[in-house]
């Protein structure tokens, strides 16, 4: 099942390297600065600086050195099935991170907010006690203690949000048939096309966070639903973010020559990524935006 | 820490065959054996420190108002027991075997992602570190020590606790991430990594009992970490996901718990269930009994795990269909269970028996953690939990699953593999002391606890009523033997693992024993299966 | 029902001749309390059947293990065997006996008695009275709508015994001072909710536990059937006082039940009378030592030092850390000047006792104790704990702010 195409190469096992413990270190310090920092500790945000700097000088030299093992050729077919499986799990493991989001909000949506209203139903016992006398379900909702808010129209900002990562999508196999048919022209552009694309769509994100905030009220304060809006949108915008970068990252190596036709790991490993990003983004915008 | 010259480090790495000296040996280690024992180790010392606390709630416990701790630090030391003994003691030791024997079993040279392998080691250290960093911070004056909800961290209350939540929660965080990447690595492993011929239905059931397990880790773990980041901010930035004002509601907190931790339950057990039938075949001189009906098991047990997580939450006032529902469908568990227990017995069944001290804590795993078993099954009743739930009945039943289970099964493996890893042969005298004691020891602390739960003690309280008083006495009297009796557990593995008073061990070891590991000598070289090894 | 009787009956049984010797204190000592409502007894009943049937499990699996181990030794049985499956049908047949007798263990000879004790217990149907469960930290407080009259029911062990500085008496943590007073043979609705956190309505006799969710609210029911008393605790951990809020029911027959609400609407009338009364400051200095020790002590202490970094002390001098929102409530109120409690003004002081300080644990008293009362102890933590304000504050004033608000 498992032939070894290539039997008289061992499987490369790196030397002993710094770089794991060292961002162990870089995210203990950046969990330690959160925690004071939310704790209003003015040592939160040294810390914090000290874990991300950390963390970014580590992240550079560890991809650079796996970078420069790839390009002096110690990598084989397993190794690269290796990465392969890996960066696939990994990605299942996002999934399911957004899928409970995506449960959360079915809950407090579809369980929750009923629950609460239902004690005030007209026949129950429960009715004299209900501890929310006006509340009744509808969504979205703001909670029975909330803040009135308008909600996004998703007819607007969202809906050219949709177009634009379904393009950037399609941009990102345009440049991965380029980078196989040996079209670097081709690559260089639609990568720098799907940056653009991914750059324009967190820029509208944003004006909208600031429009939700200043002129609709909706915070995350507004009960459930500024609750499970921002925690959706918020995390989905981090991962286009970084999904962004990677690509940046993508582009510079090509740029530098890297990727062959054959063997180019890490741009799939990327573009992976984007589609997956991709793909959250349309739920959200079903559920979170729309329905 | 900048990139050396590649072309030298790399034909280092392929012809040298022996470890780097001093402490780099482990900062910066990528060998999987290397890792495998770090976790074994780091794992070890936390079942002490957890094993501390445990003495600690046992002494507020001898009489009804013994003043050991404070009712906040009491609440602080059983949430951090709790915390520890899972996340940072067996779940460490479970996968410091995964890692020290998967690559033998399977008969591949090392874990295929080794330098993430040791990223994920070093974060444990690390959330451990942040877990209790909160009592060396109120000695100096800062906030109200550790997180104080309970291991479960229900909210509201864990949005009114102190500063300590915070820390908890963000050590949660890089749990799950180190989790995550050793589950990972052990998928990817296991995939890629077999020896020509070792088809997946060779595979030991060890491997497979993690290949569910990392399966498991990645379907849940992501849920409490996204659980844990709503904590935060219902905490710190105004969100109401727990809250009813907002329209949140603090149960959706338990589920969200829950859908984690009880695969957990199975993420604990599963890896020395897996263990369990090597030993025991190994001392009956018999092959495996029902190898594809213990796999298919897990495969069941793995799925079934995710789907009856609420019968956690049988008195928090679910609607009645999804009480019915979740109490049929756990009790549907107990077929799968069964069917490792049927293995186990038939695996034994007119075999050729002796007792070293690996074979009677496989045997003492049997019965407690079947103990633990046959409690469960009564739980599982929606009807009657109304009774057992949060009561001593209940902690005692998790604990006769988890020490009787996990920690029974370790302590089997440990014995089992230490003279694989070190060279030499622990003292049998001394082992079987331990299992004496450990099982007399461990029945005197928690069958008085059954009987306090059904008499009606509830649990999470440092002072009780009097009727209550006599068998707590001697669960504390147990706890102080038991806590006792592993001081020699220690000075065994310390005096095999660093002494030369113990017998060479030879590379098979035990005579019945059998699976590629035990073709290598005893201890392992360095680097193992550099080419894979034939299977027939 | 008689074939669940007779069922019943050869349980009992056989238990007892299983626990002959401990048969005598039985019940008193590790069994269930003995049920008084038709829901406990049904759980009983399963509990019982359970207790057999994993009695006869766990015999039998080491039974064969015993056996196993003594007659498979290496010393006995010098050659293994080497079968590693059940082969041919019959063995497969008898292998797999063991999971249909589980699966009828499961689904049959315990999910059927279970299904009928689970809708049975969500039956809330034809209750003939209904009463208003809340819980506190730490205390529970009930309400009974239909006569108008409602208490909260505080641990009344005194401090003195639980630190251990005077002898316990019998009901050590589990006695009230004003337990839930129920009539027997009436089914009785519990409406339950919960102003703080999540706590658990827990009475063992009655067979019910009910975790109360804040912002929700949660029902169950009881039928009591014997008069007696009745003693339960919270059930869910709901912080540092989760010990100490036990629940004591009173059960009596349904005429001595009118009895009590007559003599309990007087009581309260009463005390809404000592609203306009006027009290000495030495009265109100021994009330308020009686309140502050049964709805204060369990987080400020007894010695009113609090416990550092959580609650603050009520004493004079001494330095406070805590959370941000109680010392930025603290500073807002004058309570908290350079690191220290202080005594502020005493309309702030009584605010805070009607209403607590949201985000904190500092409950609000409003629905809880009378006007008296929180004059009575508010009047007491100002003129004792080394603080001498000597302000004496009247029923009057605290039910001004009280309407006022």
């Amino acid at each position: 099942m498992n032939a070894v195409t290539e039997p008289h190469r061992p499987y490369y096992i790196p030397n002993p390297s710094p770089y794991p413990v060292v961002l162990s270190g870089a995210l203990f310090l950046l969990g330690l600065g959160a925690a004071l920092r939310v704790n209003a500790l003015t040592a939160g945000w040294w810390v914090l600086g000290a874990g991300a700097l950390l963390a970014v000088y580590v992240l550079f030299a560890w991809f650079g050195r796996v970078i420069g093992e790839s390009r002096a050729g110690v990598y084989g077919l397993q190794e690269d099935r290796a990465f392969r499986w890996g960066m696939l799990w990994f990605i299942t493991s996002e999934v399911v991170f957004f899928a409970s989001l995506f449960g959360v909000l079915f809950y407090e949506r579809n369980i929750a907010v009923p629950w609460l209203a239902s004690f005030n139903a007209p026949h129950s016992a429960l009715a004299p006690f209900s501890p929310w006398p006006h509340f009744t379900a509808q969504w979205p909702n703001g909670g029975p203690a909330g803040q009135g808010f308008e909600v996004v129209n998703p007819w607007g900002i969202p809906a050219l949000n949709t177009l634009l990562l379904l393009s950037s999508g399609v941009t990102v196999t345009w440049a991965h048939a380029g980078l196989r048919a040996g079209r670097r022209t081709q690559l260089k552009a639609g990568l720098a096309l799907t940056i653009a694309l991914g750059v324009t769509f967190l820029g509208f994100q944003l004006h909208e966070f600031s429009e939700a905030y200043r002129v609709l009220g909706l915070t995350l304060h507004s009960g459930v639903y500024g609750a499970t809006f921002f925690i959706l949108t918020g995390f989905h915008g981090l991962h286009v973010t970084i999904g962004a970068i990677m690509l940046a990252a993508m582009l510079a190596r090509t740029w530098r020559g890297d990727f062959t036709p054959e063997n180019h790991f890490a741009f799939e490993a990327v573009t992976w990524y984007w589609h997956f990003v991709d793909v959250v983004w349309l739920m959200l915008f079903v559920f979170v935006y729309w329905l | 820490m900048s990139a050396a010259n590649l072309s030298s480090e790399q034909s280092h790495a392929q012809h040298h065959d022996a470890p780097p000296r001093g402490i780099t040996r482990w900062l910066y280690a990528t060998n999987h054996k290397d890792i495998g024992v770090m976790y074994l180790v780091f794992g070890v010392l936390m079942f002490f420190v957890g094993g501390l606390l445990a003495e600690l709630i046992r002494s507020e416990l001898l009489t009804p108002t013994m003043r050991v701790l404070t009712p906040e630090a009491y609440n602080q030391v059983i949430t951090i027991h709790g915390l520890v003994m899972v996340f940072a003691a067996v779940m460490p030791i479970t996968t410091g075997f995964a890692n020290y024997l998967i690559p033998l079993m399977i008969g591949a040279p090392d874990m295929a992602l080794p330098r993430l392998n040791n990223w994920g080691f070093w974060l444990l250290p690390a959330a451990a570190v942040l877990l209790v960093l909160p009592w060396g911070l109120k000695l100096i004056g800062i906030g109200t020590g550790t997180i104080d909800t309970g291991w479960t961290m229900y909210a509201p209350l864990s949005i009114q606790a102190g500063p300590g939540a915070d820390f908890a929660f963000v050590a949660v965080l890089l749990l799950g991430l180190s989790s995550t990447m050793a589950s990972i690595n052990i998928l990817v492993t296991v995939a890629q990594q077999r020896a020509p011929g070792m088809s997946w239905l060779r595979l030991p059931v060890f491997v497979w009992s993690w290949v569910i397990t990392a399966l498991l880790l990645i379907a849940v773990f992501p849920a409490l970490m996204a659980g844990c980041i709503m904590q935060i901010t219902d905490r710190h930035f105004g969100t109401h996901f727990f809250s009813a004002s907002g329209g949140g509601d603090p149960v959706l907190w338990e589920h969200i718990f829950w859908f984690f931790g009880h695969p957990e339950v199975y993420i604990l057990l599963l890896p020395t269930a897996g263990l369990l039938p090597h030993i025991l075949a190994t001392f009956a001189r018999k092959p495996l009994y029902g190898y594809k009906a213990q796999v298919y098991s897990f495969c069941a047990i793995g799925v079934m795990s995710i789907v009856v997580w609420a019968h956690h939450m049988f008195t928090s006032g679910m609607p009645t269909d999804v009480n019915i529902y979740f109490m049929l469908s756990t009790m549907a568990i107990s077929v799968p269970v069964a069917v490792l227990f049927f293995c186990w017995f038939g695996t034994i069944w007119r075999g050729s028996m002796t007792f070293e001290t690996p074979m009677l804590f496989a045997l003492g795993y049997i019965v407690l953690f079947g103990i633990g078993g046959l409690t469960g099954l009564v739980l599982s009743d929606a009807a009657a939990d109304q009774q057992y739930h949060n009561t001593y009945f209940l902690v005692a039943h998790f604990h006769y699953a988890l020490f009787g289970g996990p920690i029974m099964g370790i302590f089997a493996a440990l014995y089992y593999y230490l003279p694989k890893m070190t060279g030499r042969m622990y003292s049998e005298i001394l082992g079987r002391w331990h299992f004496w004691l450990t099982l007399a020891a461990f029945n005197l602390v928690f069958m008085p606890q059954f009987l306090l739960g059904i008499a009606g003690m509830p649990r999470r309280i440092p002072d009780y009523a009097l009727q209550f008083a006599p068998l707590n006495m001697v669960s504390s009297i147990g706890a102080f033997a038991l806590g006792a009796t592993q001081l020699l557990f220690l000075y065994n593995i310390l005096r095999t693992a660093f002494g030369t008073s113990g017998a060479v061990a030879s590379a098979r070891v035990w005579e019945g024993s059998s699976g590629l590991e035990f073709t290598l000598p005893s201890p392992p070289p360095f680097h193992t299966f550099a080419t894979p090894p034939a299977i027939d | 029902m008689s074939g669940e009787k007779v069922l019943r009956l050869g349980l009992s049984g056989v238990i007892g001749a299983a626990f002959l010797p401990v048969r005598a204190q039985a019940r008193a000592f590790y069994n269930f309390q003995t049920p008084v409502t038709p829901i406990a007894r049904d759980v009983l009943f399963i509990h019982d059947l359970f207790l057999v049937i994993i009695a006869i499990l766990f015999a039998a699996g080491i039974g064969l293990l015993l056996y196993t181990v003594y007659a498979h030794s290496r010393r006995r049985h010098r050659t293994a065997a080497t079968f590693t499956q059940p082969v041919g049908r019959k063995q497969w047949l008898w292998a797999s006996t063991p999971f249909v007798a589980l699966l009828i263990i499961d689904y049959v000879v315990l999910g059927i008695p279970a299904l009928h004790s689970i809708w049975a217990l969500a039956d809330t149907r034809g209750a003939e009275m209904t009463v208003q469960v809340t819980a506190h930290q730490w205390h529970w407080q009930y309400q009974y709508p239909a006569y108008g009259i409602g208490f909260s029911s505080d641990l009344s062990t005194p401090a003195r015994q639980i630190d251990d500085r005077a002898p316990k008496d019998k009901h050590f943590l589990l006695e009230v001072n004003h337990p839930l007073v129920l009539p027997t043979h009436e089914k009785v609705l519990l409406v339950l909710a919960s102003s703080d956190v999540i706590h658990a309505f827990w009475v063992p006799a009655f067979g019910v536990k009910q975790d109360v969710v804040p912002g929700y609210l949660r029902q169950t029911w009881v039928e009591i059937d014997k008069p007696g008393v009745y003693r339960g605790q919270c059930a869910e951990l709901c912080g540092v006082g989760h010990a100490f809020m036990p629940i004591v029911v009173q059960a009596v027959p349904p005429a001595q039940f009118q009895h009590w609400v007559a003599a309990e609407r007087a009581r309260e009338a009463a005390v809404q009378a000592t609203a306009s009364a006027t009290y000495s400051e030495a009265q109100l200095i021994l009330r308020g030592r009686q309140i502050f020790q049964s709805n204060c002590a369990a987080c400020h202490q007894s010695n009113g030092l609090g416990l550092p970094g959580a609650f603050p002390p009520i004493a004079a001098g001494h330095p406070f850390a805590a959370s941000a929102p109680m010392l930025a409530a603290l500073r807002a109120r004058g309570f908290y000047r350079h690191g220290l409690i202080v005594e502020g003004p005493v309309p702030n002081h009584i605010r805070i006792v009607l209403h607590g300080i949201p985000g904190t644990p500092m409950p609000s008293f409003a629905a809880q104790l009378s006007a008296a009362d929180i004059a009575a102890v508010i009047t007491y933590e100002r003129n004792d704990f080394g603080n001498h304000t000597g302000d004496v504050i009247e029923p009057a004033t605290v039910a001004a702010l009280k309407d006022g608000h």
